[in-house]
């Protein structure tokens, strides 16, 4: 898992990523880019990471794809990110497609609802949270 | 005492109440008008990790941390 301050180098982070797995013998890898889009007024989005969390989050996946032979790969953003460049990167390797095809989908399904990741639209240099784009992640609600 | 730190957009600064189970915990946040309304919608961890159950115990030196709905990528 890689975080960064502000838009990802995504060429140079799926380039090394492509290179590390050179001789691991995967048969797939499947690569996902966000891409912040230009809508309503916005200049970027703004993301604040509770990195402990993440970090469990994150190292379950790990342990799931390697109970199917396979590996993750993420890399996201902290703070401001321009319309038009990228805050949020993925990627699974593995032996065959069918399998990486199937976990690169459930791992962003699980990301958007799970990883502990804030955003705000940024406009005229103001910080919104993002709140109706936001989910309750699970268990949400115990204290109330 | 138990450190309770709000995540994200809340706002609001760490506090450091005496409790000793979330239960206590969730009577006392119900309290506070700028945090209850953030609670029905807010995931629970305890020292990092997330937390399904109102009867969990909570000892001195404890961290908690209450995180509202995200939106990454």
């Amino acid at each position: 898992m890689e975080l960064y301050n502000g838009s990802l180098d995504t060429k140079e982070i799926f380039g090394r990523w492509l290179d590390e797995q050179s001789h691991s013998n995967y048969g797939a890898y499947i690569p996902f880019v966000g891409t912040i889009r230009a809508e309503d007024g916005i200049s970027a989005l703004s993301f604040d990471i509770y990195e402990p969390v993440l970090q469990v989050w994150f190292d379950k996946w790990v342990e799931k794809a390697k109970e199917r032979g396979a590996i993750v790969k993420m890399a996201h953003s902290i703070g401001d990110v321009e319309v038009h460049t990228s805050s949020y990167i993925s990627a699974v390797f593995s032996p065959q497609r069918k399998v990486a095809l199937s976990l690169i989908n459930e791992f962003v399904e699980d990301f958007k609802a799970n990883a502990p990741i804030w955003k705000y639209d940024v406009i005229d240099g103001e910080r919104v949270y993002a709140q109706d784009r936001s989910t309750p992640m699970s268990g949400a609600g115990l204290l109330g | 005492m138990v450190k309770v730190e709000f995540l994200g957009p809340m706002g609001i600064e760490p506090i450091e109440i005496e409790v000793s189970n979330l239960k206590e915990l969730s009577k006392i946040l119900k309290e506070n008008r700028d945090i209850s309304s953030w609670l029905d919608k807010s995931a629970v961890a305890i020292n990092d990790v997330m937390v399904n159950n109102l009867d969990t115990t909570l000892n001195s030196g404890d961290r908690v941390s209450i995180l509202p709905p995200v939106c990454g990528g």
